[in-house]
């Protein structure tokens, strides 16, 4: 019985550290949230005060419909982000496939090669890949947005994949190749399923730096009908007055797909990890 | 045993529709502005120079304060990660992955929230919660009774770096708590048990038998932060501008190379200048990614499992 | 090949053709973001009344990520038509590598002055690359409630600016000064190059830095940084995180008495502010002494050399030189003050305040836009830096100024 009041108030500790650091996590979030809902006079005067009669505005949210193309920002993130996302997860699988399972010369150095760019900063080769995309007529395309951020996914895609792939019993691999299948449908039919959840994880690792970056739409795509979401929200950042009850609003509906992804995601994601870590 | 099929198109096929798009859009153009750190500009013309950029950035008295002083900051920024962030992480992790516990799925999702918002945001919320002028922290510091101890954390040459660097911690807490947090569920349940059969108290089963375990993963989340960190540049940027004040102290790598490859305010950027950074942030990189895998990794991986 | 193949190309060949060079299009490449609603309501509109046939498109950047993404553009060959130019040194080195192009012959250049065109001109006053567009002047805005309230007058000369601030600090109501150094721009570009020319005589102090005849460490230079390390105690708490968009909110909600301004203010105190907005001058040393005002030219336009659409190009600028756009820009952007010579009436009571000192005083422009920050170190930043430890005590105004002597000596 002792032993069950311990537990008990193990349990509560347990809820109250976990509780607190939620709270750390989430109290700016919440005012974000709440500083969204307010006119900007309510905003300083006391920033966190929940929005009265007198400070509610969604002024924020209606400058964000009207005066830009809201919807359109958004679905131009959402395609970029979505289509990068697959081919980053769906190339970078094979290649992993390819350099974690295949004996040949030249294997390491690849490797080496593709985990480069996890080592620079790609912003680096900015003018080089804009005088790219204008030889190849790709500016203000969402093409070129998705061209750069699948070139910029790959190496973390293949860093962690590899690893993962390097793990599948052998067994499975070995009775499939008895059964005469191809190593096409080897690939796709059992190595793939099986990497699922390692997949979810880089999804996740990848979608989030697609979905804020600003560097490369304002590059690559800045016209009115490329342009992304982040872009959009600078409208309102001035050189000395930034309208941050828009900034605000648009932000936090750009959150909402981020987070819908992740849940979807965080599914496999646990899975994924898991299988992943321990060899 | 793989069967001889003749020359391997499905290896090409695997690979090179990745490699092709990764080569062109990726590593060729950073390559080819690597290599710009060995020119220099003169007139309308690139030259060949040597290392003469290196020994500019490296040694030069009026520049190379600015690297060994964003090198410092950044290495500032990278322990406080490793001593916040990922015990932290390490903590929370622990905790969720407690058998039993109700809520873990919630707790996770929300502990993860920050990760996902972009850095815009952040900075703003954080300027606003630590501005002294509209009182928020003094406020919530004053439920506790340390309103006193409450200062312009962001403004002081003295604590803007620790403070970014918190704020860091904060956005990114949920990397690492996610990867231990896997590692921690994947360790066999008999081991478990036999612990418990033995009387061990769940601390000494985590420290004896858990935290060995997850080793490999402690190792790969740290080469993880520090790529990330020696990388960073957006939250700096966001909070306080491209010239990392006051004074440079919140200047690290990221900001320091951004400033010299596209100039600011009066000076205007130099190319070749900025690829000489950047070839050294990832000759650093590379030298850590190296350290782990040829010094950290082999010794972890030989522990028996 | 098919038809049906064909057809499906044609449209789209024409559609990239269509996108490369659109005749009569022209883009604008500005880090104004904040006048995008006025080009495209206001100027584009009234620019077409007089030019139906020439589409204008007003795409701006970030100001932060201006000089950035333009370079990146310039370089990759698809920066807009039209370039907004920074005054003096940086766009002078675009000019200088090729990025603008030479428009001393554009007919309305005829219709500014020699120091409006001197911002956009080559060392020898030759050759012109920018049409001056407008400048920004600097002072000090009051609240003029907290100034009834409190009975104080409007200072003239520094002792009487500090009279003020002492007053207003042992009321204890206000924050005396809107002030904060976490940006480190404003110490600079608002304060000490605002208040410094009363201290160095305007141009001739300027013209005596550039030329060598003085130093930094003169007492001309390093007595605004000493008045500026006064300052301290009148700053609110933790004015070393207040951002510049802090010290405007706190101007705005009536919780600081006197805001150290630029003109371009104006627009957005109008619009946040509910209570009467006051203007003075940087006070003088002594009553009756001559006074100096920061009138800097800050913004001008000119034409992208790669632009297929040269001529309409120089049509527009020609416009920005009319009376017409003088009007419109300087009254719709409350704040930035029109540099041609045309007679024009202002319809804001602010703005026409801080106009007139231009009669009262003699102009001068930010003390290093010129010629000096042209050494490899970044000048600006370092007086950046300089103002900013002034203001937070951390240095002193002889080691600042020093600091920026050792700069200018290389």
């Amino acid at each position: 019985m002792n032993s069950n009041l311990q537990r008990g108030i193990n349990t509560s500790l347990i809820h109250l550290v976990l509780g607190l650091y939620t709270l750390v996590a989430l109290f700016p979030i919440f005012l974000i949230l709440v500083n969204a809902l307010k006119t900007r006079k309510g905003i300083f005067n006391d920033p966190l005060a929940l929005p009265t009669t007198d400070t509610l505005s969604f002024e924020g949210f209606q400058k964000v419909f009207s005066q830009s193309d809201f919807l359109l920002y958004f679905s131009n993130s959402l395609i970029v982000t979505l289509v990068a996302l697959f081919f980053v997860l769906l190339l970078g699988a094979m290649a992993s496939w390819a350099l974690s399972e295949y004996r040949f010369p030249g294997r390491r150095i690849l490797t080496l090669f593709m985990a480069m760019g996890i080592m620079v900063p790609i912003r680096l080769g900015t003018v080089s890949i804009l005088e790219l995309m204008v030889s190849l007529e790709l500016v203000n395309t969402r093409t070129a947005l998705i061209l750069v951020y699948i070139a910029q996914g790959l190496p973390l895609a293949i860093f962690i994949l590899t690893e993962y792939m390097a793990q599948i019993p052998k067994e499975l691999k070995e009775a499939a190749r008895c059964d005469d299948v191809s190593e096409y449908r080897l690939f796709f039919q059992v190595v793939l399923p099986l990497t699922r959840p390692a997949i979810a994880t880089v999804a996740v690792f990848t979608m989030i730096p697609i979905w804020n970056d600003l560097w490369f739409p304002l590059i690559l795509a800045p016209g009115e009908g490329t342009r992304t979401l982040t872009l959009g929200v600078q409208q309102f950042i001035g050189q000395y007055v930034t309208d941050w009850n828009s900034v605000l609003a648009s932000l936090t509906l750009a959150v909402i797909p981020v987070l819908v992804l992740y849940l979807f995601f965080s599914r496999q994601l646990i899975r994924g990890l898991t299988a992943g870590a321990v060899k | 045993m793989i069967k001889q099929r003749g020359f391997p198109f499905h290896i090409l096929v695997f690979i090179l529709p990745g490699l092709l798009i990764y080569t062109l859009f990726s590593a060729w153009p950073l390559l080819d502005t690597l290599l710009l750190s060995f020119f220099e500009e003169s007139g309308d013309q690139r030259v060949y120079s040597g290392l003469a950029n290196y020994r500019l950035v490296l040694t030069d008295p009026d520049l190379s304060a600015g690297f060994w002083n964003a090198l410092g900051n950044n290495g500032v920024f990278f322990l406080v990660h490793v001593l916040v962030q990922n015990p932290i992480g390490l903590l929370l992790a622990a905790l969720l992955s407690l058998r039993n516990l109700r809520g873990v799925r919630t707790y996770r999702t929300l502990i993860f929230m920050p990760t996902l918002l972009s850095v815009v945001i952040i900075g703003f919320i954080w300027q606003l919660i630590l501005s002294p002028l509209w009182g928020v922290s003094e406020t919530l510091l004053g439920y506790v009774g340390l309103e006193s101890l409450f200062d312009a954390w962001l403004g002081k040459e003295s604590s803007a770096l620790l403070t970014l660097a918190l704020i860091s911690v904060w956005q990114f807490v949920g990397i690492p708590m996610m990867l231990i947090y896997a590692s921690l569920l994947a360790i066999p349940d008999e081991l478990l048990d036999a612990a418990h059969v033995d009387g061990a108290s769940p601390l000494r089963t985590f420290w004896q038998i858990k935290l060995p375990l997850i080793a490999p993963t402690l190792g790969l989340v740290t080469i993880l932060t520090f790529i990330g960190n020696f990388n960073a540049f957006d939250l700096i940027y966001a909070v306080k501008g491209a010239l990392a004040g006051p004074n440079f102290s919140t200047d690290i790598l990221g900001t320091y190379f951004y400033r010299t490859f596209f100039g600011f305010q009066s000076s205007l950027g130099s190319s070749t200048l900025g690829a000489t950074v950047a070839t050294l942030m990832f000759l650093i990189i590379l030298a850590g990614v190296a350290l782990y895998f040829y010094g950290v990794q082999r010794r972890l991986q030989r522990y028996p499992m | 090949m098919k038809p049906f193949q064909l057809a499906a190309l044609v449209p789209l060949t024409l559609a990239l053709t269509i996108n490369t060079a659109l005749a009569g299009e022209l883009n604008i490449e500005s880090w104004r973001v904040d006048d995008k609603d006025l080009w495209e309501k206001e100027i584009i509109p009234a620019f077409n009344k007089a030019h139906p046939a020439i589409s204008v498109k007003f795409n701006p950047t970030a100001p932060t990520e201006y000089n950035a993404s333009l370079n990146t553009r310039l370089a990759g060959g698809t920066a807009g038509d039209l370039i907004t130019c920074r005054p003096f040194d940086i766009a002078l080195e675009l000019y200088n590598k090729g990025n603008l192009t030479d428009i001393s012959t554009l007919e309305g250049l005829k219709s500014f002055s020699d120091v409006a065109r001197s911002a956009w001109q080559t060392d020898d006053g030759k050759t012109t690359f920018c049409m001056p567009m407008a400048s920004v002047i600097h002072g000090f805005f009051y609240n003029q409630d907290i100034f009834a309230e409190l009975g104080l007058s409007v200072p003239e000369t520094e002792a009487d600016f500090f009279t003020v601030l002492d007053k207003i600090k042992s009321d204890g109501s206000y924050t005396p000064i809107a002030l904060g150094t976490n940006d480190g721009w404003e110490t600079h570009q608002i304060v000490y190059t605002g208040i410094g020319p009363n201290a160095w005589k305007g141009e001739a102090g300027r013209k005596a830095l550039i030329g060598g005849t003085a130093k930094m460490t003169d007492s001309g230079f390093v007595a605004p940084y000493a008045q500026m390390a006064k300052w301290q105690p009148y700053l609110s708490k933790g004015y070393q995180s207040q951002t510049y968009g802090d010290s405007q909110n706190l101007f705005a909600l009536g919780r600081a008495a006197i805001y150290p301004a630029g003109s371009w203010d104006i627009a957005y105190f109008n619009s946040n502010a509910d209570f009467k907005i006051g203007a003075f001058k940087p006070p003088v040393a002594s009553k009756g002494a001559t006074c100096y005002i920061s009138d800097h030219t800050d913004i001008g336009m000119g034409i992208n050399p790669a632009s297929k659409n040269r001529t309409d190009a120089e049509t527009l600028l020609n416009w920005l030189a009319s009376k017409a756009f003088a009007e419109l820009y300087t009254n719709k952007v409350t704040g930035f003050f029109s540099l041609s010579d045309h007679e024009i009436s202002i319809e804001d009571p602010l703005a026409a305040e801080m106009i007139s000192w231009r009669a009262d005083c003699e102009s001068t422009i930010r003390l290093n836009a010129q010629i000096l920050s042209r050494g490899r170190d970044d000048l600006e930043t370092a007086y950046w830096n300089a103002g900013q430890g002034v203001i937070n005590g951390t240095v002193t105004p002889e080691a600042a100024a020093a600091t920026i002597q050792a700069i200018l000596d290389k």
